[in-house]
């Protein structure tokens, strides 16, 4: 057997050995890779940071546990920047599972700068049929959501008191691995028109860059790599940046894969010739 | 004439629910609403069908081949205990077996196979991924440059994510509508023909 | 001592004239703000039905206040009251921002909440008051406007979806246009599809090597039209094993599914004249769950070395898992899927694909019957006319004539 046949016709334990190398080597050595700042991401970190103190603006976490490793990193570090410039959000999730998770990132990240729920944030909690939920907050908070998570009526919550609908808002990003992110779309800005944008999973976000191009979105964050440059932004230590190094070798190894098939492929057809 | 029945109903629901489509009355709604529960309830009603076809299969597989004796009996096991921890009304609750076993023992091998995919993708792509052909060539360069702008590093230079941008948002839009004008078209066609009763093959027999 | 009276005498002057002017200069505490002009309401209010409903919607439109972007320019928002009697209780059910001149009343649709009347409730055919008012930027109201009434009706068309509509009866036409064509036996040409000639091949080469053939229908359910496509090809193919005595291993993850397999290859062999043939066993439930059925089938798989692989029907992630399982004990495998975030896996792993609607087509092509190939040609028929109106309302919009774009936009 020649050389490029042996390489075409690997065994594939070998692809799989590599890969697992490749996986392991990050946890054992630790190495610096640089992340590049896509213009999506930066457009929502320069949003949020060009809000004034006291602003309000509209997270939704709108993913389930399943999701937790891409959608966590996102979550904590756009908390952590409202919170840091003293902006108010106003915290929902459209996930039935979400309720409990989005709770806990929110009261961790406000314990963290000392922040009063009512005062400071509001956390709505979770409502079922995602598109109807978007559209009733586009008429008014109060109609799918009359009381917050902790059962306190919104018309008694002190940032809440001239908050209706979107148009009380400075904005609106919604983190979600499922159709939740295209109802924010086609419901929310579709017929409200607030500045929106989209924290959503690796694999979905091929899909949702025609909406970036369109203008109805004005920025995306995607996967775990959308999350590190988010972190590199806000310079806040998260899960984001930590996972970049794994990600990094196990493309590399991919990609390399790739191009040893086809060098193989090539000298093989070479040969026939 | 035992054939014939299930046809006609076919029909008959089959045009119902095209008509239901069209009203939005409050019968219309009800009808619609009504048909949704009849699923449900067939889906429930089939479960032990699908439990016997389990525990037999995976019996008789444990009884006649011995090489296969320890899997089935895995098998076995799991199903019993999972029953057995799961019969309580209260085993739904944090902290019971029930969940204990779910969330450290059920989650973590699903993970755990679902994590398989990265291995897989590898080899896929290393055994796939060839310039053949001049189109698998063009599929080949332009599967680099989205790769290229979504790695970590990426992207590598603005020409490269102007290029991705206008890669996903015309030529990979163009195609996915194009499929799925045909999708939808192909859906209906095999609507048509199990409503008409031209399609029969998942009735059964006579 | 003299100098240093004279100084404390001039700081105290100063200062007293400093006190007493601005004592002068600053009127605020004591007098009272004249009182802010309050805006003037809105004006002609109507209440009317949401065409496309079942009766429990209200459109209400008005004219903007004439103080909403003029006049006084005071206004922030509008604010909705309903109530069932003219008298009676009023509910705000809405609020609108300036500007906006019209609000869908959705009402909820139980009756009663917890045993008392939920005020939220809009039912058809009863009279509703309606009255409005205009809150000003500081918080404070304008009158209430007249007060309206009017009433949601349960409707029985949907206004909406007569674009729809005509496109379904158009298309059904054709379909049975070209069933009857068939019918009388007018040839009808369909391209040929590799996925769908190598089908029987497959089938040979897994007799000829003495070993079983596998077909996954999916992870979707049963009653998903892909599953119901992936059903007919399950048909065929077992009526072509029948003939040479090859084993079908169908492992399904859903009880209905189960049932609707089980009866598909029984009838199939039945067909056949093989009736002998049929082992339930064959056929059998895993588990409902994603990944454990991803287990047991790639367990199938290496256990029993299936020489042909089909996977038809819906899948998700595990989609490659299942191919590469199958390439690596070396199968030949089919897929069919129109879930085309899994295309591109089926595509790179398996031998042969059927691309979404060619998954529809199949059982056409595998039959050759001419009732089956009837609406595989009336589909190629509906995406010329399709494409072509698509053309049109593109080229059209661009010279700002609307007309073709409107036919095939639909109303949410």
């Amino acid at each position: 057997m020649k050389w490029h046949e042996k390489m075409l016709n690997i065994d594939r334990r070998w692809i799989y050995l590599i890969l697992g190398v490749a996986v392991i080597v990050p946890a054992v050595v630790s190495f610096h890779v640089p992340v590049n700042v896509t213009p999506e991401v930066r457009r929502v970190y320069d949003f949020i940071e060009d809000l004034k103190p006291g602003d309000i603006f509209y997270v939704g976490i709108d993913y389930d546990p399943a999701s937790l490793a891409e959608l966590h990193p996102m979550a904590y570090a756009i908390l952590d920047q409202c919170f840091r410039k003293d902006i108010k959000p106003v915290v929902a999730t459209l996930s039935q599972f979400g309720a409990g998770m989005a709770e806990q990132v929110l009261s961790e990240v406000a314990a963290e700068y000392g922040k009063e729920s009512g005062i400071d944030y509001c956390y709505l909690g979770y409502k079922p049929y995602p598109a109807i939920t978007i559209m009733l907050m586009g008429v008014d908070f109060r109609v799918p959501f009359p009381q917050d998570y902790y059962g306190t009526p919104i018309d008694s919550i002190p940032m809440m008191r001239y908050v209706h609908n979107f148009d009380d808002l400075k904005g609106v990003i919604s983190l979600s691995a499922g159709t939740s992110s295209e109802f924010w779309i086609i419901y929310g800005y579709g017929r409200y028109f607030m500045p929106l944008a989209l924290g959503v999973t690796g694999v979905m976000a091929a899909d949702y860059y025609p909406y970036l191009q369109s203008g109805q979105i004005f920025g995306l964050i995607s996967g775990i790599k959308g999350a590190a440059e988010y972190e590199a932004l806000t310079e806040y230590k998260g899960e984001g940046l930590k996972s970049i190094p794994y990600q990094t070798t196990t493309h590399v190894v991919i990609l390399a894969f790739i191009i040893v098939s086809n060098i193989g492929y090539f000298a093989s057809r070479r040969s026939k010739k | 004439m035992r054939r014939q029945i299930p046809l006609y109903i076919v029909l008959v629901c089959g045009i119902v629910f095209v008509i239901q489509f069209f009203i939005p009355s409050h019968e219309s709604e009800f009808i619609f609403e009504y048909g949704q529960d009849w699923v449900m309830v067939i889906g429930i009603l089939a479960l032990p069908l699908g439990i016997w076809s389990y525990l037999r299969k995976t019996w008789l597989t444990a009884v006649k081949k011995p090489k296969e004796r320890f899997f089935a009996g895995v098998s076995l096991f799991g199903f019993a205990i999972m029953m057995l921890t799961g019969l309580k009304r209260e085993s739904l609750m944090a902290g019971s077996l029930y969940m204990e076993l779910f969330e450290y023992v059920l989650i973590p091998i699903q993970a755990t196979i679902f994590s398989l995919l990265a291995f897989y993708i590898a080899s896929a792509a290393y055994r796939a991924f060839r310039a053949r052909s001049v189109i698998a060539t063009m599929l080949l360069g332009t599967a680099f440059i989205v790769m290229l702008r979504l790695i970590p590093l990426g992207p590598i230079s603005d020409v490269n994510q102007a290029l991705v941008g206008w890669i996903l948002s015309v030529p990979n839009m163009a195609a996915k509508r194009g499929l799925l004008i045909g999708i939808g078209l192909g859906a209906i066609a095999t609507c048509i023909k199990i409503i008409l009763g031209i399609e029969r093959t998942y009735l059964g027999r006579d | 001592m003299i100098r240093f009276k004279i100084r404390l005498a001039l700081i105290l002057i100063s200062a007293s004239v400093l006190l007493l002017f601005g004592y002068i200069s600053s009127p605020g505490q004591e007098l009272e703000a004249p009182p802010e002009p309050l805006p003037a309401p809105p004006t002609n209010v109507v209440i009317s039905d949401d065409p496309n409903d079942d009766g429990h919607t209200t459109i209400v439109s008005w004219q903007l206040s004439r103080d909403d972007g003029a006049g006084l320019n005071n206004v922030m928002a509008y604010e909705i009251f309903r109530s069932t009697s003219p008298e009676g209780e009023f509910l705000q059910v809405g609020v609108m921002g300036k500007g906006l001149d019209s609000y869908i009343d959705r009402g909820e649709k139980e009756k009663t909440r917890n045993g008392e009347p939920n005020p939220r409730y809009i039912g058809a055919g009863i009279d509703y008051y309606y009255k409005m008012r205009a809150k000003s930027t500081t918080g404070t109201y304008s009158e209430f406007s007249e007060l309206v009434v009017g009433q949601a009706k349960n409707n029985w068309y949907h206004t909406g979806k007569t674009n729809i509509m005509i496109a379904v009866l158009i298309f059904s036409g054709l379909v049975i246009y070209f069933i009857t064509a068939a019918k009388r036996g007018k040839e009808l040409y369909v391209r040929p599809i590799a996925g769908i000639d190598a089908v029987d091949e497959s089938i040979g080469r897994a007799t000829e090597m003495g070993r079983p053939i596998l077909f996954v229908l999916g992870t979707g359910t049963a009653a998903d039209l892909a599953t119901i496509a992936g059903y007919t090809i399950l048909a065929r193919v077992a009526k072509m094993t029948a003939d040479y005595q090859t084993k079908v291993l169908v492992p399904v993850n859903e009880p209905v599914m189960l049932a609707v397999a089980q009866e598909t290859v029984k009838s199939a062999y039945m067909e056949a004249g093989r009736p002998d043939m049929y082992d339930e066993q064959n056929i059998f439930y895993v588990t409902a769950m994603q990944f454990p059925f991803v287990a047991a089938v790639c367990g199938l798989m290496i256990r029993e070395q299936t020489a042909t692989n089909f996977y038809m029907g819906i899948f998700h992630a595990e989609s490659l898992i299942l191919a590469e399982t199958g390439a690596i004990t070396g199968a030949i495998q089919i897929s069919g899927t129109d879930q085309l975030a899994q295309l591109p896996f089926f595509i790179a792993a398996t031998d042969y694909t059927l691309i979404g609607e060619e998954l529809y087509a199949a059982s056409g092509y595998l039959s050759k019957e001419a009732l089956l190939l009837g609406p595989v040609k009336a589909q190629d028929y509906a995406k010329v006319i399709l494409l072509t109106l698509l053309g049109l309302a593109v080229i059209t919009w661009s010279f700002g004539w609307g007309f073709f774009k409107s036919l095939i936009s639909t109303i949410s």
